[in-house]
């Protein structure tokens, strides 16, 4: 027990390490797949691993390579970018209810890892979340990507057909993964998924709004319609 | 190396970084109402829906089969309370399996 508590900041980053690492192996398809596009699109291997670390935006990451290879111009690549990852305002939004209270530097930090996975990971913890445990999420992640983002432009199809098809499936299954336990505890949670869901699906099958909008809107949709009912089946019980 | 590229690649991290930075700041120490809270709450498990469908039955162009043997296999693995690296690898594997017998 003493020497649990006294390796216990150890252990959130361990914790997190461990929790990243599904995120980890569905970037690794998804990063090699970049690594690739980018040499064939054009750029340079210094080129292709400077985007990965300092963008870290994976739709936007391929969104830009399809927009190059067609000569479209900087500025409107730049406001695509910003377009894909408006979604990450939402999701730091909510990510400062769930993570502990620090100095402004650290929340700056933090802020750069925050993308779709390592937001899911870190918010489907049980009450507050430690910072340190989302460093240690964040981390892994983002060196991951880097790494098969170069390795990729390096090495190109280095993954047999078959197994690169069927690991594309990693990150969603990560996300059933994630979310299917907290349906077991919620039925709030398997509404708000389910609304998302559906609101998301009719947005992309029958609007021309972009994957990041989509996204964006139904998870506005779902999470304000929920609560709202959620508060009135709760006024009507105490009423 | 190719200056445009350069400044592209700066421009696309400074527009990727502020939307991820802004709520740090904009929400420093702010007491929100109930309300917004419970919503902010929400968002991890709307966002969760909003990820997988319609894209899990998408991955495979014009093969909606594949998505939906990976989703369902997925599915039976997280409920029956697998752990969240189980579920990737036993889907992936599922889905190769597939791969080679369709």
């Amino acid at each position: 027990m003493e020497a649990t508590y006294s390796v216990k900041k150890t252990s959130d980053f361990r914790l997190g390490l461990q929790a990243g690492l599904s995120i980890a192996i569905g970037y690794m398809p998804v990063a090699l797949t970049f690594g690739l596009l980018a040499r064939t699109t054009g750029l340079t291997f210094a080129e292709t691993v400077l985007m990965s670390v300092f963008v870290y935006a994976g739709a936007a990451q391929y969104i830009s390579l399809s927009l190059i290879a067609v000569g479209t111009g900087v500025v409107e690549i730049v406001l695509t970018t910003l377009i894909v990852n408006i979604r990450h305002f939402l999701m730091s939004a909510s990510l400062t209810e769930r993570l502990e209270e620090h100095q402004l530097y650290k929340k700056l930090m933090t802020a750069f890892g925050v993308t779709d996975e390592t937001f899911s990971v870190i918010s489907t913890q049980a009450g507050k979340v430690r910072t340190a445990f989302a460093a240690g999420v964040m981390i892994i992640s983002y060196g991951s990507w880097v790494a098969f983002s170069g390795i990729g432009h390096l090495m190109g199809d280095v993954m047999p057909g078959f197994l690169q098809v069927s690991m594309s499936i990693a990150l969603y299954a990560m996300f059933v993964g994630l979310l299917v336990p907290s349906m077991k505890k919620s039925v709030k949670v398997t509404y708000l998924a389910a609304v998302a869901a559906a609101v998301n699906s009719l947005l992309i099958f029958y609007t021309d709004l972009s994957g990041g909008w989509s996204i964006v809107a139904s998870t506005l949709v779902s999470s304000l319609l929920v609560e709202w009912v959620w508060q009135m089946k709760g006024r009507n019980h105490h009423g | 190396m190719d200056k445009m590229m350069l400044l592209m690649i700066a421009g696309m991290a400074v527009v990727t970084y502020v939307p991820r930075m802004l709520p740090f700041v904009m929400f420093s120490g702010a007491e929100l109402p109930p309300f917004m809270k419970g919503v902010l709450n929400n968002v991890p498990y709307a966002v969760l829906g909003a990820l997988i469908f319609p894209s899990i039955f998408l991955i495979k162009e014009g093969d909606f089969l594949f998505g939906f043997v990976g989703a369902a296999a997925a599915f039976v693995l997280a409920f029956c309370g697998a752990n969240v690296i189980i579920v990737v690898l036993g889907a992936i594997a599922i889905l190769s399996a597939y791969t080679f017998l369709v």
